[in-house]
């Protein structure tokens, strides 16, 4: 085998190592973002990025996942407009009593076009493995 | 005499742009070394053409203060610690009569194959999540009785409704095996007395 050879074969490893890295990394949404494109592309509005981090700061999960009853799998809650501004779904606080309401339509729907939807950031996440 | 000129202008401009880019490079640097967190304009998921974009809460200035977790760890913040310390103070209900359960109660998992034992704490999942969230539909309320393993935890099931997607992710292995197989005498399942108190994430021992 050839010094060249052998330098290649050592590479290799190294290589790849970077070449999966770069795979890895581009995920960049903050840990479990949900994207809700159902209807909001349809209907000419960008997508929706609901932002857990910012919710569980101020209230616990079973505030949604159980008395306001949003199932725990994205894209598993039929949530319309029309259900948010009868008080179901966001519109449980987004009502201008306990959080701002509807009309600021792009706090919400600030997604780029095209984005599908489920959660982001989540299995793609490079926490490095600790045990 | 044109070429020398163009070669010079072509010279200076090279030059140019060298030190933009290596201005912008260190900048960016520097941004990095500050930034835990990603900018909504450059994380991949937020239009950066979007008029409101500017008034979202970032979450490097959210979580100041914040007891933190292992950098790249999903949010980077000991969200169990947060709630525990009253650094963060997240309503439990909005109807008045909705009933709110904290139980304080470990289980001992023992079908780990060959990884230690998993001890889970009612406690910190109690204080977030209401005890429908996960039964029955995820877990009956009968220790030994779940087929629970990494493949359908990976997959989303179980454990991995949440964790992986919203709780701490799945590469944390020893923060759910816990237990060294040789050292545990006692019984498997629900324990005796209070759960076990953690200290918070970054001062936990890493065990390689």
């Amino acid at each position: 085998m050839g010094i060249r050879q052998i330098a290649a074969s050592r590479l290799w490893g190294p290589l790849m190592a970077v070449a999966l890295l770069l795979v890895a990394l581009p995920s960049r949404a903050e840990y479990a973002d949900v994207v809700l494109n159902k209807y909001a592309e349809k209907n000419g509005m960008r997508p929706v990025i609901f932002p857990h981090w910012f919710h569980r700061i101020r209230f616990r999960c079973k505030v949604c996942h159980f008395e306001l009853g949003f199932e725990m799998r994205a894209g598993s809650n039929d949530i319309t407009m029309g259900k948010i501004i009868d008080g179901q779904y966001c519109g449980m606080c987004h009502n201008n009593e306990i959080a701002w309401s509807v009309e600021h339509c792009d706090r919400c729907h600030s997604g780029r076009p095209g984005l599908k939807t489920r959660i982001y950031g989540g299995h793609e996440t490079s926490g490095p493995s600790r045990w | 005499m044109i070429v020398g000129r163009i070669s010079r202008a072509g010279l200076v401009s090279l030059v140019g742009m060298a030190l933009l880019a290596l201005s912008l490079s260190s900048g960016a640097e520097e941004g990095k070394k500050k930034e835990r967190w990603k900018r909504f304009e450059n994380d991949g998921l937020h239009d950066p053409g979007n008029p409101a974009i500017g008034e979202l809460q970032w979450p490097g200035d959210a979580f100041e203060g914040f007891p933190m977790d292992n950098p790249d760890t999903g949010n980077q913040v000991d969200w169990v610690r947060a709630l525990e310390s009253g650094v963060i103070v997240p309503r439990t209900n909005l109807f008045p009569d909705t009933h709110i359960e904290v139980l304080d109660l470990d289980i001992i998992m023992d079908q780990t194959s060959t990884m230690p034992y998993v001890r889970f704490p009612h406690r910190a999942h109690t204080q977030w999540l209401d005890c429908s969230n996960c039964h029955d539909h995820l877990f009956v309320k009968k220790s030994g009785a779940n087929p629970v393993n990494m493949f359908a935890i990976l997959s989303g099931e179980y454990c991995g409704r949440c964790h992986g997607a919203v709780a701490f992710p799945l590469t944390e292995c020893r923060r759910c095996h816990s237990v060294e197989r040789n050292s545990f005498r006692g019984n498997f399942g629900a324990q005796e007395g209070p759960g076990r108190v953690y200290p918070p994430v970054m001062e936990q021992e890493v065990v390689n």
